[in-house]
């Protein structure tokens, strides 16, 4: 009797808002619910709070309350620290950085950089100012920015030997995303054309890629096509790796691209030749926006992919952040600090690859259109 | 017939417009810049420093054939390689010359095709134990985990020399010289067995070098030199006589510092004067000026200067010179005269 009393003193609609009842909100409960809610939940909590408690302590001393930020060699790091030594990177993040290019030309390396998400930014975010504009500067950069690195035109040349570190990665990384998922868009519709010439070769390249693995191709790029070409014939070796990377990757997005192509409904193209649109009209307009929106995780996964295979350069002496790290740690001064390296390089890739999968997630929320079945 | 025939011809020609390329000589000089197939890295041998330059012992005599050759011993363009694409680097011409730590052996001169130049480090495999374990000799090793480097000839001399001596052990096979360090440090081989100058190198990283001993066994012949292509025997001379220009100059007292000095007019020492071209013409006969000793010695120093400075007594790596001093002071480095 008194609670319908109680119930009545509110207008319908006009309820106040109420705080939750106890035990369903706030830090107690939340432990509650995702750390202590069934047995085997108590026993994975202390056993994850145990590893946590073995693991960070030690790696937050070992990285930055035990390590030693300068020195002149090793001896130095261990008279200071027992932990990382990270004079060793700063002496060498030049190195890391630039490879061997000269040191009086790496302002060129810099612009470029810096370019680069001047070029990325009117691509990746739509509500960007003078997003036209941006775009054809977005075309341009890899001209410009292979005219900064290599030079010719006004500039001395470097060649391309002289390339490595992180500026190695993010060229083929760069390179390699940007080419790979055109020619891997049009090997996915040639793959599903019906015309037989250009699905047989689409079919074959793809499944000949497919079939060798990357350091194979690789090894042809920087030996066996000496055996080839005639005698005398110089082939930039930079340029040969950056070929087989793009191929590499571009296999793969097209079997990610046909996977996306064959969840769009018959009906659509269907459609699209309804209106009299012609096949490329159709596939640009009707078919492609959707199929690739779809396929945005396994496009980014091959990006991924294809940036971290960059350190298997290493194999035909072309040397990445990881093969400047594994030289530095045979120099006199240096020997013995691999894990600094690993841990530097790791930190080095995480970021860039983290970067990648959350503009991803960005990406597919933004072009969700409530269409996932 | 007739088709496969004209068809074998044509495979035939080509394969001879292959190989009868202008000479390696030629194609250096054409291209200015000497390519040197070095390791990607070995304590000692061959890295690059902080600023890109490469350094080591290897790295030195790449620098003497190219000032040499081309009278500026930096116009080097250094080809990292790995255990395993050193000598498809050179045999497919990416590579005008190889010096990377490699042993000469029959088969790889023969088989491979190489032609080895005179030896400049004589190596030979030995073993690191922790001095904890009181072991005295490699026989008290029955039934030690042994750290080693697969795909390479300590594998073969190891399995050979247990056999030999009918000693057990587990090999904990392993790739690089990094992770072998890793893993005897953490104590998951008992033994670590390489070439004893890369047991010198690693050791001397350690942080208690103290703590681990080379037992005085050394099983294997290890005669490390660098190599070039067969068939060109003229770029073969090129390579072989610089190898020897520097060994000599040790023996003759001509280093970097007086190279200048002595190379500017003759003196009382023939030899020297044959050396550095002040007297006949030695480096017309291999397709070179008068000076080119001269040069390759002041690229670098002689041998002498050049063990010093890179693995010698006073650096990290301390190896004494043992097999490789001169043959006059105990050593059996021994260089063919230049005359």
């Amino acid at each position: 009797m008194t609670d319908q009393m109680k119930t009545k003193q509110y207008v319908p609609g006009e309820h106040p808002d109420m705080p939750p009842p106890a035990g369903i909100s706030g830090p107690v409960a939340w432990v509650k619910n995702n750390l202590l809610s069934s047995p085997l939940n108590v026993v994975l909590t202390v056993i994850s709070l145990w590893a946590l408690y073995k693991i960070v302590p030690g790696s937050l001393e070992w990285m930055f309350f035990d390590a030693a930020y300068t020195g002149k060699d090793r001896n130095e790091c261990l008279a200071k620290a027992g932990g990382a030594c990270w004079a060793f990177v700063g002496e060498r993040f030049e190195l890391f950085t630039y490879g061997f290019y000269p040191a009086e030309e790496r302002w060129r390396v810099n612009l470029a950089f810096i370019l680069l998400p001047i070029a990325l930014i009117p691509i990746l975010w739509d509500k960007c100012p003078f997003r036209k504009i941006g775009i054809w500067f977005a075309i341009a950069y890899p001209f410009i920015a292979g005219w900064l690195l290599l030079g010719g035109f006004g500039l001395e040349s470097v060649p391309t030997d002289k390339f490595g570190g992180f500026m190695l990665t993010l060229v083929i990384g760069v390179t390699g995303i940007t080419f790979s998922l055109p020619i891997g868009i049009l090997l996915a519709l040639g793959r599903m054309s019906n015309l037989p010439i250009i699905r047989m070769f689409s079919v074959c390249f793809i499944e000949f890629i497919r079939g060798v693995p990357l350091i194979t191709l690789l090894f042809v790029a920087s030996t066996m096509l000496s055996y080839f070409l005639p005698p005398g014939t110089s082939f930039d070796l930079l340029l040969r790796v950056l070929i087989m990377v793009t191929l590499f990757a571009s296999a793969y997005m097209a079997e990610v691209i046909r996977g996306g192509l064959q969840a769009i409904p018959k009906g659509q193209t269907e459609a699209a030749d309804s209106m009299g649109l012609k096949y490329w009209q159709s596939m640009r307009l009707i078919v492609l926006p959707q199929a690739l929106k779809i396929s945005i995780p396994g496009i980014v996964n091959t990006f991924i992919g294809l940036y971290k295979d960059s350190v298997l350069v290493i194999v035909i002496g072309l040397l990445d952040p990881l093969g400047i790290g594994r030289a530095s740690v045979a120099t006199t001064e240096w020997g013995g600090l691999s894990t600094e390296i690993y841990v530097f390089v790791a930190i080095f890739f995480f970021i860039s690859c983290f970067a990648m999968s959350r503009y991803s997630l960005y990406l597919e929320r933004k072009l969700e259109t409530s269409h996932k079945r | 017939m007739r088709v496969t025939k004209s068809a074998a011809i044509a495979a035939a020609l080509s394969l001879t417009a292959l190989t009868a390329n202008a000479g390696t000589l030629e194609d250096v000089q054409a291209r200015g810049e000497l390519n040197c197939v070095v390791t990607t890295g070995l304590t000692g041998f061959a890295a690059p420093n902080a600023d890109g330059k490469w350094e080591g012992f290897d790295v030195d005599f790449c620098r003497a054939v190219a000032a040499a050759v081309l009278g500026d011993g930096s116009k080097v363009k250094f080809v990292p390689s790995t255990g395993k694409t050193r000598f498809t680097l050179l045999n497919s011409g990416e590579g005008d010359i190889l010096f990377r730590n490699t042993t000469e052996t029959m088969s790889r001169d023969a088989d491979l095709k190489l032609s080895f130049l005179p030896v400049n480090y004589y190596d030979g495999q030995g073993f690191m134990v922790n001095k904890a374990l009181g072991v005295a000799s490699a026989k008290d090793l029955d039934g030690a985990s042994v750290c080693i480097q697969t795909g390479t000839t300590t594998e073969l001399n190891l399995a050979d020399y247990f056999r030999s001596n009918s000693i057990s052990y587990e090999p904990v096979p392993i790739e690089t010289n990094e992770e072998a360090r890793t893993n005897y440090l953490a104590g998951r081989c008992d033994v670590y067995t390489t070439d004893a100058s890369g047991l010198a190198a690693t050791r001397a990283t350690f942080e208690a070098p103290g703590d681990h001993v080379l037992l005085p066994e050394i099983i294997s012949k290890e005669p490390l030199g660098g190599a070039v292509r067969h068939g060109d025997d003229a770029w073969f001379d090129i390579a072989k006589w610089v190898v020897n220009a520097l060994i000599d100059a040790e023996e003759l007292g001509v280093n970097s510092g007086n190279v200048a000095e002595l190379g500017a007019a003759a003196g009382n020492n023939p030899s020297i004067n044959r050396l550095l071209g002040t007297e006949g013409d030695m480096g017309a006969m291999i397709g070179l000026d008068k000076q080119w000793a001269a040069r390759a010695i002041s690229a670098g120093g002689n041998y002498a200067e050049i063990f010093d400075r890179n693995i010698g007594p006073s650096t990290a790596i301390a190896l004494e010179r043992g097999l490789n001093a001169l043959w006059k002071d105990g050593g059996i480095l021994y260089s063919a005269p230049i005359r």
